[in-house]
Protein backbone atom coordinates (compact mmCIF):
# COMPACT_ATOMS: atom_id res chain seq x y z
CA UNK A 1 0.00 0.00 0.00
CA UNK A 2 2.75 2.40 1.06
CA UNK A 3 5.02 1.29 -2.16
CA UNK A 4 1.62 2.21 -4.09
CA UNK A 5 1.65 5.69 -3.67
CA UNK A 6 4.96 5.98 -3.16
CA UNK A 7 7.03 8.04 -6.99
CA UNK A 8 5.51 5.60 -9.90
CA UNK A 9 8.56 3.75 -10.73
CA UNK A 10 10.55 3.62 -7.61
CA UNK A 11 11.12 0.76 -5.24
CA UNK A 12 10.38 1.09 -1.94
CA UNK A 13 12.27 -1.35 -0.03
CA UNK A 14 11.03 -0.73 3.76
CA UNK A 15 7.74 -2.25 2.99
CA UNK A 16 9.03 -5.57 2.26
CA UNK A 17 11.06 -7.74 5.07
CA UNK A 18 14.38 -8.65 2.72
CA UNK A 19 15.55 -8.74 -1.00
CA UNK A 20 15.21 -5.80 -3.48
CA UNK A 21 11.88 -4.45 -5.37
CA UNK A 22 12.25 -4.48 -8.61
CA UNK A 23 8.78 -3.62 -9.56
CA UNK A 24 6.57 -1.38 -7.68
CA UNK A 25 2.83 -0.98 -7.12
CA UNK A 26 2.36 1.38 -10.24
CA UNK A 27 4.65 -0.88 -12.28
CA UNK A 28 2.89 -3.96 -11.65
CA UNK A 29 -0.43 -1.77 -12.47
CA UNK A 30 1.24 -0.71 -15.69
CA UNK A 31 1.77 -4.20 -17.05
CA UNK A 32 -1.55 -5.41 -16.53
CA UNK A 33 -3.06 -3.26 -18.11
CA UNK A 34 -0.77 -3.54 -20.96
CA UNK A 35 -1.34 -7.11 -20.95
CA UNK A 36 -4.67 -6.93 -20.76
CA UNK A 37 -4.58 -4.88 -24.11
CA UNK A 38 -2.37 -7.13 -25.62
CA UNK A 39 -4.69 -9.84 -24.89
CA UNK A 40 -7.51 -8.18 -26.72
CA UNK A 41 -5.33 -7.28 -29.90
CA UNK A 42 -4.36 -10.91 -30.01
CA UNK A 43 -8.13 -12.38 -29.84
CA UNK A 44 -9.15 -9.24 -32.02
CA UNK A 45 -11.54 -8.84 -29.38
CA UNK A 46 -12.46 -10.93 -26.14
CA UNK A 47 -15.63 -12.26 -26.35
CA UNK A 48 -14.22 -15.98 -26.74
CA UNK A 49 -11.63 -15.15 -24.28
CA UNK A 50 -11.51 -16.87 -21.07
CA UNK A 51 -8.70 -16.31 -18.47
CA UNK A 52 -7.40 -19.16 -15.97
CA UNK A 53 -5.73 -18.46 -12.92
CA UNK A 54 -2.89 -20.70 -11.54
CA UNK A 55 -3.35 -20.77 -7.68
CA UNK A 56 -2.84 -19.04 -5.38
CA UNK A 57 -1.06 -15.50 -7.18
CA UNK A 58 -2.27 -16.48 -11.06
CA UNK A 59 -5.96 -16.67 -9.76
CA UNK A 60 -5.40 -12.98 -8.20
CA UNK A 61 -3.76 -11.39 -10.90
CA UNK A 62 -6.86 -13.41 -13.48
CA UNK A 63 -9.00 -11.16 -11.46
CA UNK A 64 -7.36 -8.15 -11.78
CA UNK A 65 -6.80 -8.16 -15.54
CA UNK A 66 -10.36 -9.33 -16.03
CA UNK A 67 -11.43 -6.25 -14.81
CA UNK A 68 -9.05 -4.60 -17.13
CA UNK A 69 -10.66 -6.65 -20.14
CA UNK A 70 -14.06 -5.33 -19.41
CA UNK A 71 -13.23 -2.03 -19.07
CA UNK A 72 -11.55 -2.64 -22.62
CA UNK A 73 -13.90 -4.65 -24.22
CA UNK A 74 -17.51 -4.83 -23.03
CA UNK A 75 -17.88 -8.65 -24.24
CA UNK A 76 -15.83 -9.82 -21.68
CA UNK A 77 -17.95 -10.81 -18.27
CA UNK A 78 -15.33 -11.01 -15.70
CA UNK A 79 -18.72 -13.22 -14.23
CA UNK A 80 -18.70 -15.49 -16.47
CA UNK A 81 -15.28 -16.00 -18.12
CA UNK A 82 -13.11 -16.28 -15.27
CA UNK A 83 -11.70 -19.54 -13.42
CA UNK A 84 -8.92 -21.08 -11.91
CA UNK A 85 -7.47 -23.98 -12.58
CA UNK A 86 -5.48 -25.73 -9.82
CA UNK A 87 -2.72 -28.06 -11.46
CA UNK A 88 -1.40 -30.03 -8.68
CA UNK A 89 -2.46 -33.19 -9.63
CA UNK A 90 -0.76 -33.22 -13.04
CA UNK A 91 2.61 -31.91 -11.85
CA UNK A 92 6.14 -34.47 -12.23
CA UNK A 93 7.31 -33.14 -9.43
CA UNK A 94 4.88 -34.81 -6.60
CA UNK A 95 6.86 -37.45 -5.09
CA UNK A 96 9.89 -34.61 -5.28
CA UNK A 97 8.24 -32.36 -3.01
CA UNK A 98 6.32 -32.60 0.52
CA UNK A 99 2.41 -33.93 -0.10
CA UNK A 100 1.01 -30.70 -1.57
CA UNK A 101 -2.35 -29.70 -0.72
CA UNK A 102 -5.30 -29.80 -3.99
CA UNK A 103 -6.52 -26.65 -4.63
CA UNK A 104 -9.89 -25.40 -6.39
CA UNK A 105 -10.54 -25.35 -10.07
CA UNK A 106 -13.50 -23.62 -11.18
CA UNK A 107 -14.28 -23.38 -14.61
CA UNK A 108 -16.51 -20.97 -16.82
CA UNK A 109 -20.19 -22.72 -16.64
CA UNK A 110 -19.76 -22.33 -20.91
CA UNK A 111 -16.90 -24.18 -20.22
CA UNK A 112 -13.38 -23.70 -22.08
CA UNK A 113 -14.68 -25.35 -25.67
CA UNK A 114 -13.58 -23.65 -28.45
CA UNK A 115 -12.48 -20.77 -26.40
CA UNK A 116 -9.29 -18.78 -26.18
CA UNK A 117 -7.68 -19.78 -22.68
CA UNK A 118 -5.24 -17.27 -21.24
CA UNK A 119 -3.30 -19.02 -18.47
CA UNK A 120 -2.34 -16.30 -15.97
CA UNK A 121 0.60 -17.24 -13.74
CA UNK A 122 2.88 -14.39 -11.54
CA UNK A 123 6.27 -16.01 -12.08
CA UNK A 124 7.40 -17.91 -15.27
CA UNK A 125 10.21 -20.27 -13.54
CA UNK A 126 11.37 -23.93 -15.32
CA UNK A 127 7.89 -24.02 -17.37
CA UNK A 128 6.44 -26.79 -15.11
CA UNK A 129 3.46 -25.50 -14.28
CA UNK A 130 2.54 -24.20 -17.15
CA UNK A 131 3.30 -28.03 -18.56
CA UNK A 132 1.42 -29.67 -15.62
CA UNK A 133 -1.62 -26.66 -16.74
CA UNK A 134 -1.46 -27.43 -20.44
CA UNK A 135 -2.05 -31.19 -19.58
CA UNK A 136 -5.10 -30.43 -16.76
CA UNK A 137 -6.64 -28.44 -20.13
CA UNK A 138 -6.51 -31.17 -22.29
CA UNK A 139 -8.52 -33.11 -19.52
CA UNK A 140 -11.18 -30.41 -19.22
CA UNK A 141 -11.99 -29.70 -23.08
CA UNK A 142 -10.15 -28.39 -26.67
CA UNK A 143 -10.17 -24.68 -26.65
CA UNK A 144 -9.41 -22.80 -30.18
CA UNK A 145 -6.08 -21.62 -28.60
CA UNK A 146 -4.24 -21.09 -24.89
CA UNK A 147 -2.12 -18.69 -24.45
CA UNK A 148 0.25 -17.48 -21.56
CA UNK A 149 0.34 -14.25 -19.35
CA UNK A 150 2.55 -14.22 -16.88
CA UNK A 151 3.86 -10.75 -14.71
CA UNK A 152 7.18 -12.12 -14.71
CA UNK A 153 9.70 -13.79 -16.86
CA UNK A 154 12.57 -14.88 -14.76
CA UNK A 155 14.50 -17.00 -16.99
CA UNK A 156 15.77 -20.70 -16.66
CA UNK A 157 13.52 -22.46 -18.52
CA UNK A 158 13.67 -25.93 -18.70
CA UNK A 159 10.81 -27.36 -21.11
CA UNK A 160 10.23 -25.48 -24.73
CA UNK A 161 7.79 -23.34 -22.97
CA UNK A 162 7.20 -19.31 -24.00
CA UNK A 163 4.96 -16.45 -22.78
CA UNK A 164 2.88 -14.91 -25.16
CA UNK A 165 2.28 -12.05 -22.43
CA UNK A 166 4.68 -10.79 -20.01
CA UNK A 167 4.90 -7.89 -17.76
CA UNK A 168 8.59 -7.71 -17.09
CA UNK A 169 11.52 -9.44 -18.39
CA UNK A 170 14.22 -10.55 -15.87
CA UNK A 171 17.09 -12.24 -15.73
CA UNK A 172 17.91 -13.50 -12.71
CA UNK A 173 20.31 -16.47 -10.94
CA UNK A 174 19.09 -19.91 -10.36
CA UNK A 175 19.90 -19.51 -6.59
CA UNK A 176 17.51 -15.99 -6.17
CA UNK A 177 13.96 -16.12 -5.25
CA UNK A 178 11.52 -13.92 -7.30
CA UNK A 179 8.33 -13.29 -5.04
CA UNK A 180 5.46 -11.46 -6.36
CA UNK A 181 3.40 -9.62 -3.76
CA UNK A 182 0.11 -8.19 -4.53
CA UNK A 183 -2.32 -6.46 -2.30
CA UNK A 184 -5.18 -9.10 -2.19
CA UNK A 185 -3.10 -11.73 -0.75
CA UNK A 186 -0.26 -10.02 1.00
CA UNK A 187 -1.43 -6.26 1.94
CA UNK A 188 1.25 -4.50 -1.21
CA UNK A 189 1.59 -4.67 -4.68
CA UNK A 190 5.56 -5.43 -5.58
CA UNK A 191 8.27 -7.96 -7.28
CA UNK A 192 10.88 -8.65 -5.10
CA UNK A 193 14.16 -10.52 -5.61
CA UNK A 194 15.75 -12.14 -2.74
CA UNK A 195 18.73 -14.56 -2.04
CA UNK A 196 21.20 -12.81 -4.43
CA UNK A 197 25.17 -12.81 -3.55
CA UNK A 198 25.96 -11.28 -1.05
CA UNK A 199 28.05 -9.03 -3.72
CA UNK A 200 24.94 -8.61 -5.49
CA UNK A 201 22.48 -7.97 -3.29
CA UNK A 202 24.88 -5.26 -1.75
CA UNK A 203 25.15 -3.44 -4.50
CA UNK A 204 21.54 -4.03 -5.40
CA UNK A 205 20.70 -2.05 -1.87
CA UNK A 206 23.22 0.78 -2.39
CA UNK A 207 20.71 1.18 -5.69
CA UNK A 208 17.66 1.04 -4.06
CA UNK A 209 18.29 3.86 -1.60
CA UNK B 1 0.70 -39.18 7.06
CA UNK B 2 2.25 -42.85 6.22
CA UNK B 3 -0.33 -45.04 6.60
CA UNK B 4 -3.72 -45.06 7.39
CA UNK B 5 -4.71 -47.68 9.91
CA UNK B 6 -7.15 -46.20 12.35
CA UNK B 7 -9.03 -42.86 12.48
CA UNK B 8 -8.11 -42.84 16.16
CA UNK B 9 -4.79 -41.80 14.81
CA UNK B 10 -6.08 -39.09 12.92
CA UNK B 11 -5.52 -35.33 14.14
CA UNK B 12 -8.45 -33.15 13.18
CA UNK B 13 -6.09 -30.91 10.87
CA UNK B 14 -5.61 -33.95 9.10
CA UNK B 15 -8.73 -35.44 9.16
CA UNK B 16 -9.81 -31.80 7.77
CA UNK B 17 -7.28 -32.00 4.69
CA UNK B 18 -8.27 -35.22 3.91
CA UNK B 19 -11.79 -34.26 3.67
CA UNK B 20 -11.58 -31.27 1.43
CA UNK B 21 -8.84 -33.15 -0.64
CA UNK B 22 -11.77 -35.84 -1.15
CA UNK B 23 -13.92 -32.26 -1.91
CA UNK B 24 -11.26 -31.32 -4.75
CA UNK B 25 -11.45 -35.12 -5.98
CA UNK B 26 -14.88 -35.55 -5.75
CA UNK B 27 -14.95 -32.17 -8.24
CA UNK B 28 -12.96 -33.96 -10.56
CA UNK B 29 -15.32 -36.97 -10.79
CA UNK B 30 -17.93 -34.56 -12.94
CA UNK B 31 -15.65 -34.10 -15.38
CA UNK B 32 -15.96 -35.64 -19.22
CA UNK B 33 -12.54 -36.91 -18.32
CA UNK B 34 -12.08 -38.25 -15.08
CA UNK B 35 -8.67 -39.97 -15.06
CA UNK B 36 -5.94 -37.90 -13.44
CA UNK B 37 -2.59 -38.21 -14.21
CA UNK B 38 -1.50 -37.91 -10.85
CA UNK B 39 -0.41 -41.81 -9.39
CA UNK B 40 1.17 -43.06 -12.64
CA UNK B 41 3.71 -45.31 -12.41
CA UNK B 42 2.68 -46.38 -8.69
CA UNK B 43 1.17 -49.90 -8.01
CA UNK B 44 -1.51 -50.34 -5.55
CA UNK B 45 -2.73 -53.40 -3.93
CA UNK B 46 -5.80 -54.59 -3.02
CA UNK B 47 -5.50 -57.17 -0.27
CA UNK B 48 -8.66 -58.77 0.37
CA UNK B 49 -8.97 -61.85 3.05
CA UNK B 50 -12.26 -61.13 3.52
CA UNK B 51 -15.29 -60.73 0.74
CA UNK B 52 -15.88 -57.16 -0.18
CA UNK B 53 -17.27 -55.72 -2.98
CA UNK B 54 -18.40 -52.11 -2.68
CA UNK B 55 -14.98 -51.56 -0.77
CA UNK B 56 -12.63 -53.18 -3.27
CA UNK B 57 -14.31 -51.73 -6.30
CA UNK B 58 -14.49 -48.42 -4.76
CA UNK B 59 -10.68 -48.44 -4.15
CA UNK B 60 -9.94 -49.74 -7.33
CA UNK B 61 -11.92 -47.01 -9.52
CA UNK B 62 -10.25 -44.55 -6.71
CA UNK B 63 -6.70 -45.71 -7.62
CA UNK B 64 -7.81 -46.07 -11.41
CA UNK B 65 -9.03 -42.88 -11.75
CA UNK B 66 -5.84 -41.50 -10.45
CA UNK B 67 -4.05 -43.39 -12.83
CA UNK B 68 -2.36 -46.03 -10.51
CA UNK B 69 -1.69 -49.87 -11.51
CA UNK B 70 -3.96 -51.83 -9.51
CA UNK B 71 -3.48 -55.16 -8.06
CA UNK B 72 -6.25 -56.99 -6.97
CA UNK B 73 -5.46 -60.18 -4.98
CA UNK B 74 -8.34 -62.11 -2.89
CA UNK B 75 -7.73 -64.88 -0.07
CA UNK B 76 -10.05 -67.17 -2.33
CA UNK B 77 -7.98 -68.49 -5.28
CA UNK B 78 -4.60 -67.57 -3.96
CA UNK B 79 -1.46 -69.15 -2.00
CA UNK B 80 -3.34 -68.12 1.15
CA UNK B 81 -5.92 -70.76 0.97
CA UNK B 82 -2.77 -73.09 0.65
CA UNK B 83 -1.68 -71.89 4.35
CA UNK B 84 0.68 -68.81 3.40
CA UNK B 85 0.96 -66.74 5.87
CA UNK B 86 0.93 -63.05 5.75
CA UNK B 87 4.19 -62.39 6.30
CA UNK B 88 5.40 -64.56 3.01
CA UNK B 89 1.99 -62.79 1.52
CA UNK B 90 3.35 -59.14 2.79
CA UNK B 91 7.18 -60.33 1.45
CA UNK B 92 5.50 -61.38 -1.87
CA UNK B 93 4.21 -58.10 -2.26
CA UNK B 94 7.05 -56.20 -1.34
CA UNK B 95 9.58 -58.30 -4.03
CA UNK B 96 6.84 -57.15 -6.71
CA UNK B 97 7.08 -53.43 -5.67
CA UNK B 98 3.85 -52.52 -4.65
CA UNK B 99 3.39 -48.64 -3.82
CA UNK B 100 0.61 -49.11 -1.42
CA UNK B 101 -1.10 -52.02 0.28
CA UNK B 102 -4.86 -51.70 0.24
CA UNK B 103 -5.97 -54.48 3.37
CA UNK B 104 -9.00 -56.03 4.34
CA UNK B 105 -8.63 -58.80 7.09
CA UNK B 106 -10.77 -60.64 9.26
CA UNK B 107 -8.25 -60.11 12.05
CA UNK B 108 -8.24 -57.48 13.73
CA UNK B 109 -4.54 -55.51 13.82
CA UNK B 110 -3.41 -57.16 11.05
CA UNK B 111 -3.03 -54.19 9.10
CA UNK B 112 -0.87 -52.94 11.75
CA UNK B 113 1.19 -55.81 11.51
CA UNK B 114 1.76 -55.22 7.75
CA UNK B 115 2.44 -51.76 8.04
CA UNK B 116 4.84 -51.53 11.29
CA UNK B 117 6.26 -55.57 11.14
CA UNK B 118 9.32 -54.39 8.36
CA UNK B 119 7.71 -56.94 6.00
CA UNK B 120 6.81 -54.08 3.44
CA UNK B 121 8.03 -50.30 2.28
CA UNK B 122 4.53 -49.76 0.98
CA UNK B 123 2.08 -47.19 2.32
CA UNK B 124 -0.50 -49.32 4.20
CA UNK B 125 -4.66 -48.05 4.05
CA UNK B 126 -6.76 -50.30 6.36
CA UNK B 127 -9.98 -51.73 4.43
CA UNK B 128 -11.71 -52.93 7.66
CA UNK B 129 -10.07 -55.17 9.87
CA UNK B 130 -11.91 -57.67 11.89
CA UNK B 131 -14.14 -55.76 14.56
CA UNK B 132 -11.40 -52.88 14.50
CA UNK B 133 -11.78 -50.39 11.90
CA UNK B 134 -12.80 -48.72 8.79
CA UNK B 135 -11.44 -45.68 8.34
CA UNK B 136 -12.29 -44.70 5.29
CA UNK B 137 -15.99 -45.91 5.95
CA UNK B 138 -15.51 -43.36 8.55
CA UNK B 139 -14.00 -40.55 6.78
CA UNK B 140 -16.52 -40.81 3.60
CA UNK B 141 -19.79 -40.84 6.42
CA UNK B 142 -17.64 -37.82 7.65
CA UNK B 143 -17.46 -36.27 4.34
CA UNK B 144 -21.35 -37.35 3.95
CA UNK B 145 -22.50 -35.94 6.69
CA UNK B 146 -20.18 -32.79 6.41
CA UNK B 147 -21.51 -32.11 2.71
CA UNK B 148 -25.42 -31.99 4.34
CA UNK B 149 -24.98 -30.85 7.50
CA UNK B 150 -21.53 -29.31 7.96
CA UNK B 151 -21.66 -25.88 9.84
CA UNK B 152 -25.07 -26.13 11.14
CA UNK B 153 -24.04 -27.12 15.17
CA UNK B 154 -22.47 -23.49 15.16
CA UNK B 155 -18.94 -24.94 13.75
CA UNK B 156 -17.04 -22.56 11.33
CA UNK B 157 -18.17 -23.38 7.75
CA UNK B 158 -16.14 -21.35 5.14
CA UNK B 159 -15.99 -21.91 1.50
CA UNK B 160 -18.71 -22.81 -0.95
CA UNK B 161 -21.48 -25.43 -0.72
CA UNK B 162 -19.75 -28.51 0.43
CA UNK B 163 -18.67 -27.39 4.10
CA UNK B 164 -15.12 -27.10 3.01
CA UNK B 165 -12.94 -26.32 5.77
CA UNK B 166 -15.40 -27.22 8.02
CA UNK B 167 -15.45 -29.40 11.26
CA UNK B 168 -18.77 -31.12 12.67
CA UNK B 169 -19.20 -29.27 15.43
CA UNK B 170 -22.05 -29.41 17.28
CA UNK B 171 -23.87 -31.89 15.25
CA UNK B 172 -25.50 -35.00 16.79
CA UNK B 173 -24.84 -38.11 15.39
CA UNK B 174 -27.10 -41.48 16.28
CA UNK B 175 -24.85 -45.17 15.37
CA UNK B 176 -27.87 -47.76 15.88
CA UNK B 177 -27.67 -51.15 15.54
CA UNK B 178 -25.20 -53.74 15.50
CA UNK B 179 -21.82 -51.91 17.58
CA UNK B 180 -20.32 -55.14 18.63
CA UNK B 181 -19.49 -56.52 15.40
CA UNK B 182 -18.80 -53.09 13.76
CA UNK B 183 -15.60 -51.71 13.16
CA UNK B 184 -17.63 -49.14 11.30
CA UNK B 185 -19.16 -47.88 14.38
CA UNK B 186 -15.78 -47.87 15.95
CA UNK B 187 -14.40 -46.22 13.48
CA UNK B 188 -16.78 -43.46 13.11
CA UNK B 189 -17.08 -42.75 17.18
CA UNK B 190 -13.47 -42.01 16.91
CA UNK B 191 -13.66 -39.76 13.79
CA UNK B 192 -16.83 -37.73 14.29
CA UNK B 193 -15.70 -37.07 18.24
CA UNK B 194 -12.57 -35.73 16.74
CA UNK B 195 -14.15 -33.71 14.26
CA UNK B 196 -16.88 -32.39 17.24
CA UNK B 197 -19.72 -33.96 16.93
CA UNK B 198 -21.43 -35.56 19.89
CA UNK B 199 -22.09 -39.49 19.22
CA UNK B 200 -25.28 -41.75 20.58
CA UNK B 201 -24.67 -45.15 19.91
CA UNK B 202 -27.98 -47.26 20.17
CA UNK B 203 -28.27 -50.67 20.55
CA UNK B 204 -29.66 -53.66 22.52
CA UNK B 205 -27.26 -54.41 25.68
CA UNK B 206 -26.10 -57.57 23.78
CA UNK B 207 -25.19 -55.88 21.35
CA UNK B 208 -22.85 -53.34 22.49
CA UNK B 209 -19.12 -54.33 23.13
CA UNK B 210 -17.91 -54.62 26.99
CA UNK B 211 -16.29 -51.32 28.21
CA UNK B 212 -17.89 -49.03 25.53
CA UNK B 213 -18.46 -46.86 28.53
CA UNK B 214 -14.34 -45.74 27.95
CA UNK B 215 -15.30 -44.66 24.21
CA UNK B 216 -15.94 -40.89 24.09
CA UNK B 217 -19.66 -41.28 23.26
CA UNK B 218 -22.94 -41.45 24.64
CA UNK B 219 -24.74 -45.08 25.05
CA UNK B 220 -28.84 -45.84 24.74
CA UNK B 221 -30.63 -48.98 24.72
CA UNK B 222 -34.05 -47.10 23.51
CA UNK B 223 -33.98 -46.15 20.39
CA UNK B 224 -37.83 -44.00 20.24
CA UNK B 225 -36.36 -41.94 23.14
CA UNK B 226 -33.05 -41.12 21.20
CA UNK B 227 -34.55 -39.93 18.02
CA UNK B 228 -37.32 -37.95 19.59
CA UNK B 229 -35.80 -36.56 22.91
CA UNK B 230 -32.09 -36.28 21.15
CA UNK B 231 -33.29 -35.09 17.72
CA UNK B 232 -29.95 -36.09 16.16
CA UNK B 233 -28.78 -34.64 12.61
CA UNK B 234 -27.68 -37.87 11.15
CA UNK B 235 -28.92 -41.45 11.52
CA UNK B 236 -26.33 -44.21 10.86
CA UNK B 237 -27.80 -47.41 10.81
CA UNK B 238 -25.39 -50.30 11.12
CA UNK B 239 -26.02 -54.00 9.07
CA UNK B 240 -26.65 -56.65 11.88
CA UNK B 241 -23.80 -58.99 11.00
CA UNK B 242 -25.28 -61.92 11.24
CA UNK B 243 -22.23 -64.03 9.86
CA UNK B 244 -20.27 -62.98 12.89
CA UNK B 245 -23.00 -64.03 15.06
CA UNK B 246 -21.67 -67.31 15.95
CA UNK B 247 -24.81 -68.41 17.55
CA UNK B 248 -27.09 -67.77 14.08
CA UNK B 249 -29.46 -64.88 13.92
CA UNK B 250 -30.68 -65.39 17.10
CA UNK B 251 -28.22 -65.58 19.48
CA UNK B 252 -28.18 -61.85 20.23
CA UNK B 253 -32.01 -60.83 20.22
CA UNK B 254 -34.91 -63.37 20.30
CA UNK B 255 -36.01 -62.61 16.89
CA UNK B 256 -35.56 -60.56 13.87
CA UNK B 257 -39.07 -58.99 14.12
CA UNK B 258 -38.49 -57.87 17.39
CA UNK B 259 -34.92 -56.45 16.62
CA UNK B 260 -36.68 -54.45 13.99
CA UNK B 261 -39.45 -53.23 16.13
CA UNK B 262 -37.22 -51.78 18.58
CA UNK B 263 -33.90 -50.70 16.77
CA UNK B 264 -35.27 -50.89 13.01
CA UNK B 265 -35.74 -47.63 11.42
CA UNK B 266 -38.89 -47.32 9.47
CA UNK B 267 -41.30 -44.30 7.97
CA UNK B 268 -42.89 -43.67 11.76
CA UNK B 269 -39.68 -43.36 13.41
CA UNK B 270 -38.25 -41.33 10.47
CA UNK B 271 -40.87 -38.89 10.83
CA UNK B 272 -39.93 -38.12 14.06
CA UNK B 273 -36.59 -36.83 13.19
CA UNK B 274 -36.10 -33.52 12.67
CA UNK B 275 -36.59 -31.95 8.87
CA UNK B 276 -32.82 -31.66 7.73
CA UNK B 277 -31.58 -34.89 9.35
CA UNK B 278 -30.12 -37.47 7.14
CA UNK B 279 -30.28 -41.57 6.79
CA UNK B 280 -26.82 -42.98 6.42
CA UNK B 281 -26.09 -47.06 6.25
CA UNK B 282 -22.85 -48.06 5.12
CA UNK B 283 -24.37 -51.00 2.85
CA UNK B 284 -25.03 -53.75 2.12
CA UNK B 285 -28.72 -52.98 4.00
CA UNK B 286 -30.64 -56.19 5.39
CA UNK B 287 -33.61 -54.44 3.88
CA UNK B 288 -36.87 -55.53 6.49
CA UNK B 289 -34.18 -56.03 9.42
CA UNK B 290 -31.95 -52.69 10.51
CA UNK B 291 -33.79 -50.63 7.99
CA UNK B 292 -37.63 -50.08 6.41
CA UNK B 293 -37.46 -50.01 2.32
CA UNK B 294 -39.46 -46.58 3.25
CA UNK B 295 -36.78 -44.99 4.92
CA UNK B 296 -33.84 -46.63 2.77
CA UNK B 297 -35.57 -45.26 -0.30
CA UNK B 298 -36.99 -42.23 1.48
CA UNK B 299 -35.19 -38.41 0.34
CA UNK B 300 -33.30 -38.22 3.61
CA UNK B 301 -31.12 -41.34 2.82
CA UNK B 302 -28.14 -40.69 1.09
CA UNK B 303 -27.41 -43.87 1.05
CA UNK B 304 -26.02 -44.08 -2.72
CA UNK B 305 -24.19 -41.19 -2.13
CA UNK B 306 -22.20 -42.55 0.44
CA UNK B 307 -20.76 -45.24 -2.30
CA UNK B 308 -19.95 -42.34 -4.82
CA UNK B 309 -18.55 -40.37 -1.91
CA UNK B 310 -16.33 -43.12 -1.02
CA UNK B 311 -14.40 -43.01 -4.71
CA UNK B 312 -13.43 -39.55 -3.36
CA UNK B 313 -12.29 -40.07 -0.07
CA UNK B 314 -10.34 -42.89 -1.31
CA UNK B 315 -8.63 -40.77 -3.66
CA UNK B 316 -7.59 -38.55 -1.41
CA UNK B 317 -6.37 -41.06 1.16
CA UNK B 318 -4.01 -42.46 -1.75
CA UNK B 319 -3.15 -39.08 -3.39
CA UNK B 320 -2.24 -37.81 0.48
CA UNK B 321 -0.23 -41.29 0.93
CA UNK B 322 1.37 -41.45 -2.31
CA UNK B 323 2.64 -38.47 -3.31
CA UNK B 324 4.94 -36.19 -1.53
CA UNK B 325 8.47 -37.45 -1.20
CA UNK B 326 9.45 -40.82 -0.86
CA UNK B 327 11.67 -40.43 2.22
CA UNK B 328 11.04 -42.88 4.88
CA UNK B 329 9.87 -45.12 2.35
CA UNK B 330 13.41 -45.67 0.63
CA UNK B 331 15.26 -48.61 2.24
Amino acid sequence: MAAGTGMPGTPDPHDVPEGTVVLGASDVARALTRIAHEIVERAKGAQDVVLLGIPTRGVTLAARLAQRLASIDPGFDPERDLGELDVTMYRDDLRRQPTRAVGVTRLPAAGIEGKTVVLVDDVLFSGRTIRAALDAIGDLGRPQAVRLACLVDRGHRELPIRPDFVGKNLPTAQTERVRVLLAEVDGTDAVVISGREPGAAAAAEEGAR
Amino acid sequence: MRHLLSTADLAKDEAIELLDTAAQMAATQSREIKKLPTLRGRTVVNLFFEDSTRTRISFETAAKRLSADVINFSAKGSSVSKGESLKDTALTLHAMGADAVVVRHWASGAPYQLAHAGWLDAAVLNAGDGTHMHPTQALLDAYTIRRHLGGRGGGLRRGGDDGVGADLAGLRVAIVGDVLHSRVARANVRLLRTLGAEVTLVAPPTLLPVGVESWPCRTSYDLDATLADWQPDAVMMLRVQRERMSGGAGAFFPSPLEYTRYFGLDARRLAVLPPHSIVMHPGPMNRGLEISAEAADSERAVIVEQVANGVAVRMAALYLLLSGTTEGTAL
